[in-house]
């Protein structure tokens, strides 16, 4: 149990990191734990004590007790998928450090209304 | 033969191709990628007749054993039929216009290959028939869509980006966490499956939290009141045809397709989420209007009024009869349309003139004869006159406003209906009426394949108020809104069929 309250925690830091922090880089890290911590969870979901590998193979017996791949596979999806955002917005944080100069994201304030 | 996966695999295999072809002679990609989407057009009027009944495409041939799903599933019904065709003709109509549009832009190839991508992602969360699939697909839509608001690569297009991809990513994570612990309560993501476990069992306040958490998620995705900042920054900020995408289209799939689809169909609608809807559509639909008419914007007004007719399509679906989720989906096909051909029209005044400020404009009417004709009609269209499109969808949601019992949110749909008409007939004024400036007599109207994709879909806002005769209607309306009014059949339609 206590394992899940801290991936929340971790969630809830990672969100308190991106409402609160002024640098364009500290909020990318901020996204960053909080899907990691998102993906945490769910392997601790996942996860079946005492469960084997769920192949299939010739000797299998039926009834054999095994561990649901969807979540992991899931899991491995979305840090794949965390690579490419992290990656992408990096980029965008290189190229806003160009054109305004700063990291800061008050001064990087061209759109109003 | 089923040709369902054709949808996701023809853009995927395209747009991987485009920026090899562009190497080889600069006009392939402009071919390839106008072919692509107009055969997943015509692919996607053909697929009307099959909107009848569900059908499912096990890929890989796994179908289900005992009755518990193996593999992927894609699934096909009225409402999957409705959303791709908004899809795909939006889709073919944005690549006709980016022929000559995407000209002054550089590399056409990679403008493809994130355009296409778009479309994989938005098609393939409309025919997904599991949340792995969905949150999959999510993100291919997010990414290449984050790309092409930055596409430009100027101060404004980066900082809008930036804006997208932190509520975008955050949005991602709360849906990622609402999709954990879904699994965690039934054990499955296949949604007709979670469907039937879920019927068992009472509800937990766990379920209640699985609400919020997708709530924020799809509403963040589709920019509802509360969760709104960051559409009015990245949908001005796309290049036109990007812009038609953004507002006629991905908003409605990530935003009301999916929420419909997880609340309806699977978790079960309860009065107290109808009743959040049809608030949270009531404040769009109102603030989303008075913040559009001061603004000098051309296209930051149109994202605003996004916002807006949101709210329509959301208090429609949220009313819960037949008669309302009617008007709210006929609202989203024809806001899709006009919204599209304002965004377009917004591009061609940006590509004649170099501006999108209304009070640089001005006397454009005789110069852009076609464009101040689209615009017009466009117009007429969102502010709900009628023989127009937009007057139909809107006449049903109030409607059904009165039939349920809610005279209330009547009389807020028919003032926004009348702020929209005065902020368009500043549109109007501003740009297109006046002495003509000196400093426009250089300006011509726009090349001939803009003019086209704008034609067209002129003739279809005219025209799209025929939906309503009832044969058209049985094709084509009433099929997604049985989907949507039968609720919790679906997981019995899908598992059985």
């Amino acid at each position: 149990m206590i394992v899940f309250v801290m991936a929340i925690v971790l969630f809830l830091i990672g969100l308190y990191g991106v409402l609160v922090k002024r640098n364009v880089f500290k909020i990318l890290i901020a996204l960053s734990i909080i899907e990691y911590s998102v993906n945490l969870l769910f392997a601790l979901i996942g996860y079946r004590r005492g469960g084997t590998v769920p192949i299939l193979t010739e000797g299998t017996k039926a009834g054999t007790f095994f561990v649901d791949p969807i979540p992991q596979a899931l899991v491995l999806t979305a840090i794949v998928i965390g690579l490419g955002t992290t990656a992408l917005l990096a980029a965008v944080a290189v190229r806003l450090y160009e054109k305004y100069d700063t990291y800061d994201v008050r001064k990087i304030r061209k759109l109003r209304g | 033969m089923n040709w369902l996966p054709l949808f996701v695999a023809v853009p995927l295999g395209i747009a991987f191709l485009t920026p090899v072809l562009a190497k080889l002679w600069k006009g392939f990609p402009d071919i390839v990628g106008n072919l692509a989407t107009g055969f997943l057009c015509l692919l996607s009027l053909w697929y009307l007749r099959f909107g009848q009944t569900t059908s499912v495409y096990y890929v890989g041939g796994w179908e289900p054993l005992n009755g518990m799903p193996l593999g992927i599933c894609m699934v096909l019904d009225g409402l999957t039929v409705l959303m791709l065709l908004v899809v795909n003709v939006i889709g073919f109509l944005s690549t006709l216009y980016s022929i000559s549009y995407m000209e002054h832009y550089t590399d056409k190839g990679k403008y493809y290959t994130l355009f296409l991508l778009m479309t994989t992602g938005l098609n393939g969360i409309v025919i997904s028939g599991d949340l792995f699939n969905i949150f999959v697909f999510f993100e291919i839509t997010a990414i290449s869509s984050y790309a092409l608001v930055a596409f430009g690569v100027e101060a404004e297009e980066l900082e809008a980006s930036f804006k997208y991809q932190v509520l975008g990513g955050l949005a991602s994570s709360f849906i990622l966490l609402g999709i954990a612990l879904f699994y965690h309560l039934t054990g499955t993501l296949n949604l007709a499956d979670a469907s039937k476990v879920l019927t068992g069992k009472s509800a937990s306040p766990v379920l209640y939290f699985i609400g919020v958490l997708f709530f924020i998620g799809f509403g963040l995705k589709g920019a509802f009141m509360p969760f709104h900042a960051w559409l009015p920054d990245a949908h001005p900020s796309a290049p036109a045809p990007i812009s038609a995408m953004l507002s006629g289209v991905m908003i409605k799939v990530l935003g009301v397709y999916a929420m419909c689809r997880v609340f309806f169909n699977v978790i079960g609608m309860t009065p107290v989420i109808l009743t959040t809807l049809m608030v949270l559509g009531t404040v769009s639909m109102v603030l989303g209007v008075f913040l559009a008419v001061g603004q000098w914007d051309l296209k930051r007004l149109l994202a605003y009024h996004s916002i807006s007719q949101m709210g329509y399509i959301v208090l429609g679906i949220g009313l819960g009869t037949p008669l309302g989720i009617l008007g709210g989906l006929f609202h989203l096909m024809n806001h899709t349309v006009f919204k599209s051909l304002l965004f377009l029209n917004a591009g061609s005044l940006e590509f004649a003139t170099g501006t999108r400020n209304l009070k640089r404009m001005g006397g454009l009417k005789d110069k852009m004869p076609i464009t101040h004709f689209t615009t017009l009609i466009a117009s007429f269209s969102i502010a709900g006159l009628p023989p127009f499109n937009g007057f139909w969808s809107k006449l049903l949601i109030v409607m059904a406003c009165i039939q349920a019992g809610h005279p209330v949110y009547a009389v807020w749909a028919i003032l926004g209906s009348l702020l929209t008409l005065a902020s368009f007939m500043k549109v109007m004024r501003y740009a297109f009426g006046g002495e003509g400036k000196t400093v426009w007599e250089h300006v011509r109207e726009v090349p001939s394949w803009m003019c086209l994709a704008m034609i067209v879909l002129v003739v279809l806002s005219t025209t799209m108020g025929l939906l309503l005769i009832p044969s058209l209607k049985a094709a084509v309306l009433d099929p997604a809104v049985r989907v949507l009014s039968d609720g919790l059949s679906y997981a019995a339609n899908v598992l059985g069929g």
